[in-house]
């Protein structure tokens, strides 16, 4: 399958945007992790605002940025949502909340643990009526998300945004989950080259296991390991570089995505 | 779009497990809730449990997979021969060439809350002996899927509350439509849990009584439990079940409130019977998502008034199953399309004194009838939205 990449949005600890994630992720920048920010999500009304929990801002922020880069028209555009198990956060208070005798569970909570929580606010956000997807795929959260929004773009040869997104899990979860960081990416994927297009890719599924997936700087190897959706580091970085590259992603089923990376303007 | 065959079928629900009792219920109106006694719930709701789904039951070597909601589904997966069909597929296609498209919205959320009652005093650590990546995890349900049909092709498990396992329909179409696969699992499971039985209450959308679908005096929904699997492949026999067209939307409204209108509601099934290049006056019979919430069954009720009139039968059948959450696409696909393969249409069960402002036509008792093509609805929190139409070749 062969899409171009628009635009991207970024967000992880001492990674704000792209502009100056760019930067880091081809060499030219050092890396220095940093507590994670997330600007407020300020395409929600008010009260939908206060609502959204950390993850949702998360992938809200990503894909606001993947948007206004590329100018995408956002209501007719399809979106793709993947994490491994949605807000952690939400999910241990609510776990905590049914360990009590009590067991007051707060509605605002139990909305917010639906695994398409961000597409929800997403959709309430933009006033997009379009078609959304939200999936998981544990480890793999990534690379199934990658090939179905790029299955929906062979399918429809219409743009689609595919959001990647995963928060730390909190005590005791994240001992049994070690998800240790907080990482969203989005990609505004396009069958043909925009204006901004930032790269080409050619994507195929292999059997194998990944042999060049470690990144070379030691703290973003950590991040792309503490967290599934930073498994896009390396494809990444190879946008960033401008290269033509060969990048592997882990799927599920001991299967790969085998990513051929290109700049736009030799034509991916 | 180009249409698919529904090759197999699996379905486990509180009416019974396979097609023979979901289908005697579809033709007796029978329901299959109860009052509430399910683990330490303390509420005055009914529900429609999977029986023997606190069983252990996974066959050997599972034993990791444990949790009710796979159980749940391997109640599903071992009915109607649907685990040799799908080894049949599997040695037509090759097992990389079958994708799973499945569907769950709580997952085995279940065990992790009972492991939390019983976590460390001092560390607040989980028990030693929990399972967290292949029972309660949201691709769980996948994992379990690839090993125990033994098949490699693309896989996820798609979460969308209540529109899951109908959206997983619209994957896997997507998926055969891009070349990626040749056939694919689709449907899911959901199971009871104290989250969504006490979230639901939480949010004052549960009823005291089995549900009653656009009564009057309905109150909220019944939670049911349930799982349903589908075998989808290019159109081959002579006589083929086929899904004819699919429908996605979002309501861009609220997170757990469908929009008043019915906005999103009637973009999917627009876009459904746009997909099939049908007409509203082609489809039949319309089975309804239908939850028995006051707000959401008017909002279906505009939709559904404002696309095709008063002219198409219509129930819900969430009376007899209770909502199954996450599986209600499945469940209430696999519903229709027995209504079609055996001329009968489905009933509301409970539906005493329709409410006087509501427009479409309701079934109330099942009836016999012999009709071609009908839809399906399914929407969910987060304003997620799947109509799916089906029919006889």
């Amino acid at each position: 399958m062969r899409v171009f990449i628009d635009a991207i949005g970024i967000c992880g600890p001492g990674l704000d945007g792209w502009a100056q994630s760019a930067a880091i992720l081809a060499g030219t920048a050092p890396y220095q992790p940093a507590p994670l920010r997330v600007p407020p999500p300020d395409l929600l009304p008010p009260a939908e605002r206060r609502r959204a929990v950390p993850s949702v801002r998360l992938a809200l922020q990503v894909g606001k940025e993947a948007l206004e880069t590329s100018g995408a028209e956002v209501e007719s555009l399809p979106t793709v949502f993947t994490s491994s198990g949605g807000d952690g956060v939400t999910m241990h208070a609510i776990l905590d909340t049914l360990a009590q005798p009590a067991r007051e569970m707060s509605p605002t909570q139990f909305h917010n643990s639906v695994h398409n929580a961000p597409a929800g606010y997403w959709s309430i956000a933009t006033g997009s009526h379009a078609p959304t997807t939200s999936i998981a795929a544990h480890d793999a959260s990534f690379a199934a998300g990658l090939l179905e929004a790029s299955s929906q773009l062979v399918a429809s040869q219409a743009p689609v945004l595919f959001v990647a997104y995963d928060g730390a899990y909190p005590g005791p979860l994240h001992l049994v989950r070690p998800i240790t960081a907080s990482f969203a990416v989005a990609l505004l994927l396009s069958p043909t080259p925009g204006a901004s297009c930032l790269a080409g890719l050619s994507i195929g599924r292999v059997r194998g296991r990944p042999s060049n997936g470690a990144l070379a700087d030691a703290q973003l190897e950590q991040l792309r390991r503490g967290a599934p959706a930073a498994r896009s580091l390396p494809l990444l970085a190879a946008v960033a570089r401008g290269d033509t590259a060969e990048i592997d992603i882990e799927d599920t089923a001991s299967h790969l995505l085998r990513i051929a990376v290109a700049p736009c303007e030799t034509g991916a | 779009m180009n249409p698919l065959e529904i090759t197999a079928t699996a379905i486990a629900t509180c009416l019974g497990r396979g097609e023979a009792p979901t289908l005697e219920a579809l033709r007796s109106g029978a329901s299959g809730l109860a009052p509430c006694s399910f683990e330490t719930v303390k509420l005055p709701t009914y529900v429609g449990e999977v029986a023997g789904a606190g069983e252990k039951l996974l066959p050997p070597g599972f034993d990791a997979f444990d949790c009710r909601n796979n159980r749940v589904a391997e109640l599903a997966l071992a009915s109607d021969s649907f685990l040799d069909k799908v080894a049949q597929a599997r040695a037509r296609y090759g097992a990389d060439r079958i994708g799973i498209f499945a569907g769950t919205s709580t997952s085995g959320i279940l065990e992790t809350e009972i492991a939390y009652r019983n976590r460390d005093a001092a560390t607040g650590a989980l028990p030693q002996d929990f399972i967290y990546d292949q029972r309660h995890s949201t691709f769980s349900l996948g994992a379990y899927l690839q090993q125990r049909l033994g098949l490699e092709g693309p896989a996820m498990v798609l979460s969308a509350a209540c529109a899951t396992t109908a959206k997983a329909f619209a994957a896997a179409h997507r998926m055969i439509e891009a070349g990626l696969c040749d056939a694919a699992v689709v449907g899911g499971a959901d199971s009871l849990c104290l989250t969504t039985l006490y979230g639901f209450n939480a949010l004052c959308l549960t009823s005291r009584l089995p549900c009653r679908p656009f009564d009057a005096a309905r109150d909220g929904i019944s939670l049911g439990e349930g799982a349903g699997f589908a075998l989808l492949e290019r159109p081959a026999s002579s006589d083929p079940m086929l899904l004819l067209g699919l429908g996605e939307s979002s309501d861009a409204h609220h997170m757990s409130s469908p929009h008043p209108d019915g906005l999103g509601a009637r973009l999917a099934m627009e876009r459904a019977l746009a997909s099939a290049g049908l007409s509203p006056s082609d489809l039949a019979y319309l089975n309804l998502h239908g939850t028995a919430t006051p707000v959401g069954d008017r909002a279906e009720d505009k939709a559904v008034t404002s696309l095709f009139g008063d002219r198409l039968a219509c129930s819900s059948t969430k009376g007899q199953t209770g909502h199954v959450l996450g599986a209600a696409g499945i469940v209430e696909a696999i519903m229709t399309m027995l209504s079609l393969r055996h001329g009968v249409l489905p009933g509301t069960a409970n539906l005493t004194n329709l409410d006087p402002e509501l427009g479409a036509t309701y079934v109330r008792a099942p009836a016999r009838a012999s009709f071609k093509r009908a839809m399906s609805n399914s929407f969910g929190f987060g304003g997620n939205n799947c109509s799916l139409i089906f029919g006889l070749g």
